[in-house]
Parts: C-alpha cells; structure tokens; sequence
C-alpha cells in the first residue's frame, strides 16, 4: 500500500512537472526593462528580450512603393467613377492602387476590389468599403493626428497586415439564446480580449462601438474621500477594468505604461501615454460609429457578426501587440494623399452621411 | 513504543481496537470506524466514527442545495452544454442582482434571485455547522475556542455578502459565486474604492494573515525539533515544564532574546487567525459605507507620501476647456 501510493504520487508528479512546462507559457530571462516613472513607484514596462525582438519582427513596416514622376491629369478627370481621391495626379493614384493590393489583398490582385473589365463598376462590395475605407484612413490623419495618431499616421497595412479583413477585428458579443437562460451579467466566460479573465465581454460595444454621451462613462473612482453621492457599482468597475486589459493587451504593456497603479484614476501622477489612450478611445468611438458600423449594409452577411453588425476595431486592431504600433514608423509620409482631410464625405453607396462633428 | 515522530519519519498509531473516546451522554455518532494508511499520512490513521446530530444533517443538505443551485445556474448559463460546462467551469458563476433590484427580496429568478436563495441556504448552512460545532464543544467539556474562531470567518463572509449589501443598499454589491469572478470582483473592489491596501483595516488583516503563517512556522517547527525530548506534550508542559520546553525556551531566547511559553504561543496563533478575518471584516464594512476613495483618505491623513512629477504636469482632458480637449473633432 505504502510503497503503490509513493510509485502513484511520484508518476503524477512527474507528469504534472511535464505538462507544466508545455502548458503554462513560461518567459525567461534575459529580461530588457525600461523604468516609466519615478523611482521606487514599480513603473517599468517589462518585456523578455526574446518577446521584444519577436513582437518587432513581426510588425514592420512594409517598404513603400518608388516614386513616381506626377504628371498634370487628375485622376477624377481621367477615370471614371473615382469620388475620393479626384484631384490626385494620375501616376500617383495608380502608384497607390497598387501598394493597396500589396496591403490587402497581395493574393487577389486587382480583382478584390474590381470588375476588371470596367474598373469603373461598383458592383463589388469590396470596392465600395474600401472607398470608404480610403475617407476613413484620410479622416484618421488628419483630424485625429494631433490627438492620437500623430506623424506616424496610418495606412491601409496599419491594420490589414496583408489580410483582406484585419485580424483584430469584433462584433458584439452574442447572447445565450434557447432555454433557461441564466443571467451572467454579460461576463463569466472566458474572453480571450479580457487576458482570459472572467470581467464583462460586452466592454468593446459598451464603451467603443460609438461616442458616449457620458464623457466620464469609463471613470468608476469615487473623488473625494468620503461618500457623498452615490457611486457607481462594482459592475460598472468591472467594466472598466475589462476595457483597460483589452488595451495592455492590445498594446503589450502593463497598466503602469499608462497608470501610477497606487492611484489609478489620478491624472496627476500618470504618464503622458495615458492622455493619448483617452483620445485613442474617441478617436475608436468616432470610426466605429461613423466608418465602420454605417457600412452594415454594404457588407455580406458573411462578413457581419453573430447578431448582424459591423465589424469593427478596437486598440489592437492597429497596435496589434505594440504600443506604438510598427515600431512607431512613419508609414503615412510616402503617401501624402492619405494624410489630407477627406475632399468628400459621401457615405459608401454615395449616400450622403452626416459629417464627422 | 514509538516517539520521535517529525515530518519526515512519521509514525502512525493503529489501535487493535478502535478508539471510542470518552462516554458522553448525547452520542450519536454514525459509522464503523477504520483504519487509513492515506488518511494517517495527514492526521490520525483511524477515520470515524462521525457525530450524525440534525444539526449536522440540516447543514449538509442546506449546503448542498445551495451547491445544485449554484452549479445548474452555472450549467445554464452554458446553455446546458456539457462540454462548455466542464471547459469553463472555473470562469462561471452565479451573479447577484442587478444594482437596479436594490434589496428587493426576490427580484427575477435569472435576474439575482437565485443568487439570494444560494445565499440564504448557504448562509442557513454555515450557521447550523456552527451551532454544531458550539454543541459539540459543549458535550465534550471542551472550551469554545474553535468555534469562536470559526465565527470570526463567518463574520467577514457575513459582512461581504449580507451586511454591507444592506448598508449599502443594494444586493448587487455582493460577491458572485465563481472560481474566477469573485476573484475578478475582488480586483474590481479595489480598483472601485481607490486602492484597498490604503485601507488600515486591510493592512491589519494582512499582518495578521502573514502572521498566522509566521507563528505556524514558529511554533510548528519548535514542536517537532523538540518531539524527541517529549515536546508533544506541550499542554502538560504549560504547568509541568519538562526539558522540551526548556530547550524550546532555551532556542528562542537564545536567537531573539524573548520566548512565548507553551500557554501563551497558542493565544498568539488563536488571536492571529481570529484577528484576520476579524479586522478583514471591519475593513471591507468601511469601504463605501464610510470611505468611497481609500487613495484620497490616506493622502488627507497623511499616509500616501507624494512623489516628484517626472513627465510634467499631466492633466485630467475633461478638465481642459471643452474646444481643447477635441474630444470629437
């Protein structure tokens, strides 16, 4: 009996010594750390030196189309049918058709997006989401350049990655829907987004799918010391919580990148990154709201989500693991046509859609 | 006769009869006892008998049908999906109601109110196993030590799922059922009120809890270096101090220059445990009932220090004039 039961205990804690080291995703050192704050506070962005030069490689930025000599027609004037980009040279809205196949559909070609016999028909619903898509990228550089996106700028690759649909793409999250059904609060499955917590997986509707009238929607932090009107519930911190996992998973840092952690809510003892996180939560809430959910009808039911919305983009849609994503590149500066306000703002079936306010 | 008894050469006493302790006079105790080789690598090898008792019986079923309702609202919330319910067991859970149900006493079945009937008969349960306890305790002639300390978990589990609920006004402020998400309500409780650790109650809580395991270690390891010289005797050395309890006073004064003495070391262990969930207890009570921001109340008493700004002055958006803030450009 003695001797059975410490043969059985040894093999059991041999084989759950093995499944550990398979399982449990370990790092090891080197470790390459970066102090982010005052000194003694635990501000340091943590990385392995392997993660960091894997994260790196795996996000750069695609080498730009050459120059090319621009003539004087326009590309309105010459082609039929363009209604974003009319006034650019035709050279160079040829030179960026090709680098937007080369960024979304490098395996399609040209036939993505057109009926290649009359490049002018819009009878393909890719042609008319990437019209839009082009008026988004443009609304992106320019008005919401200082606020978040900066000289960096986006492209199309900033999010497709040579992906027809970007990878990190959501829909909102489908509810239980036949028998019993047990509330759960919209959370307690495991969510992937949430670093596999068991918080709220209806954050990305909640808090990004459209501008919030509550500006402090996100804020569940009492301002005084003392009680004075009721607060927000715990729910509601949950919330919150779930929303800012999303985002340090979204960007590959921790919560001190943005937060003392002490005093989470505090500005006053943040870091600069925090104020460019609030503005690149607007900055999500304007495109989802205006660019992408508009687009409802336009998209192919196979392309819509579980409960037939739009897919749309949250943090790691660009960043894509990084905080800055692509290192940080200037991607936008060989294509300067990108980087000007939208000459129109005639929605993706030429309906007109309410101007960005 | 086997002595030297410590962790790593144990000895395991087989009576050839059972032992039966001493008569009392209300005995009902179920079962035939036996002998465990397993059971004797963690405690006594003899398993059994076990005191049966309505109060005991009460308590179980109690206890069990607040595990059904827990465990089939869980499996609900899978869609009755076996496969999904195994997988995601540690992250489901049972929520309380919604904070719009305030203290309704039996909001929606779905909505919390099966929460509230897990929680009455869970709650129904403990206590019973704690009168139990009490009367047990009694029947023997014993002290109520134990079940004073039990009562002092009951306390804080009583204060996180009953007691603040009410004082704040709604049953959505208690704890959910769940591996993962009373963990994950536990982080969200902290981030809610402004940091937990600047809550003194909770500093008081963490003393006594790494306490606890500071003075097991203490105590535990004293005993068994000293069981060759008769330490297990420790009770009869409070009075009649044999050389154990000379050596064991001898080690402590000799390598900090103070000793506890085989009385006054288990009132040690006794108030740190009881002190845990105690002083724990009184901290959750305080946050929002008393304090809504602990960061805000430590800086006003003067207990967070401050630190220099290291990126300038960093400054709330909402705060900054409205065109400024191009919060929709």
């Amino acid at each position: 009996m003695k001797t059975i039961g410490v043969i059985v205990s040894g093999v059991v804690a041999l084989f759950l010594t093995i499944a550990q080291f398979g399982t449990a995703g370990w790092t090891r050192p080197p470790m390459v750390n970066q102090q982010h704050g005052f000194r003694g506070t635990g501000m340091d962005i943590i990385q392995t030196r392997a993660g960091a030069a894997e994260i790196k490689a795996a996000n750069l930025a695609p080498t730009p189309a050459d120059p090319v000599e621009a003539g004087t027609d326009k590309a309105g004037a010459v082609y039929e049918n363009v209604k974003v980009l009319q006034d650019l040279p035709v050279e160079e809205f040829n030179r960026l058709m090709v680098s937007m196949t080369e960024w979304v559909s490098p395996q399609q070609g040209c036939t993505y997006c057109h009926n290649t016999e009359n490049m002018a028909d819009d009878s393909l619903y890719q042609k008319r989401v990437a019209r839009r898509m082009l008026q988004m990228t443009q609304h992106i550089n320019t008005a919401w350049k200082e606020k978040h996106v900066g000289e960096a700028g986006v492209t199309c690759y900033t999010c497709h990655r040579g992906n027809r649909v970007p990878a990190q793409i959501w829909f909102d999250a489908p509810s239980p829907t036949r028998g019993f059904i047990a509330r759960n609060n919209g959370q307690n499955l495991a969510t992937p987004s949430t670093g596999l917590a068991s918080l709220p997986y209806t954050y990305l509707q909640d808090f990004l799918a459209k501008p919030e009238a509550d500006q402090g929607a996100i804020r569940v932090n009492a301002t005084t010391a003392l009680p004075g009107s009721p607060g927000k519930p715990i729910q509601s911190a949950e919330r919150t919580f779930a929303l800012m996992i999303h985002m340090s998973e979204s960007l590959g840092v921790n919560c001190t990148y943005c937060h003392n952690t002490r005093a989470v809510a505090e500005w006053s003892q943040s870091t600069p990154q925090r104020t460019l996180a609030w503005h690149g939560i607007r900055m999500v809430r304007d495109l989802n709201a205006d660019y992408l959910t508009p687009l409802t009808g336009v998209f192919p039911a196979n392309r819509l989500g579980p409960k037939g919305d739009a897919p749309k983009l949250n943090c790691a849609t660009c960043h894509n693991g990084q905080s800055k994503p692509m290192g940080g590149a200037h991607v936008v500066e060989p294509y300067p046509e990108l980087a000007v306000a939208p000459a129109t703002t005639s929605g993706p079936q030429g309906v007109p859609v309410p101007a960005a306010q | 006769m086997a002595y030297y008894q410590n962790i790593f050469t144990q000895v395991q006493v087989r009576p050839r009869v059972p032992e039966h302790g001493i008569p009392i006079s209300a005995d009902a105790r179920v079962g035939k006892p036996f002998n465990s080789y397993l059971f004797g690598l963690i405690g006594n090898g003899q398993v059994g008998p076990i005191y049966g008792g309505y109060l005991g019986a009460l308590s179980l079923a109690c206890g069990l049908i607040a595990f059904e309702i827990i465990g089939l609202n869980m499996w609900a919330s899978v869609n009755w999906d076996p496969v999904q319910f195994v997988r995601q067991l540690p992250w489901l859970a049972l929520e309380p109601p919604l904070p719009k149900h305030g203290l309704k006493v039996l909001p929606p079945l779905n909505e919390g109110g099966w929460w509230l009937i897990a929680g009455f008969f869970l709650t129904v349960s403990i206590l019973l196993w704690w009168l139990r306890l009490y009367r047990r305790a009694r029947a023997l002639g014993l002290g109520t030590h134990v079940p004073w300390a039990f009562a002092s978990a009951i306390w804080l589990y009583l204060v996180l799922g009953f007691i603040r609920p009410l004082m704040m006004g709604s049953w959505s402020e208690a704890v959910p059922f769940g591996i993962f998400p009373h963990l994950d309500w536990t982080a969200a409780f902290s981030l809610r009120y402004g940091n937990l650790f600047y809550n003194p109650f909770h500093m008081l809580s963490i003393v006594f809890l790494y306490g606890s395991t500071l003075l097991f270690a203490m105590h535990g390891g004293t005993i068994l270096a000293c069981s060759r010289y008769g330490a297990e005797r420790e009770i009869d050395q409070i009075v009649d101090r044999g050389t154990a309890t000379e050596r064991a006073a001898l080690f402590w004064r000799w390598t900090m220059g103070f000793n506890a003495t085989m009385e006054s070391v288990h009132r040690w262990a006794w108030w740190f445990a009881v002190l845990t969930t105690l002083t724990g207890g009184i901290g959750i009570l305080l946050t929002g009932t008393v304090v809504d921001n602990w960061y805000l109340w430590a800086v006003k008493h003067g207990v967070a220090p401050a630190y220099p700004e290291v990126f300038g002055p960093i400054q709330d958006p909402l705060k900054l004039p409205l065109k400024a803030t191009g919060a929709t450009p």
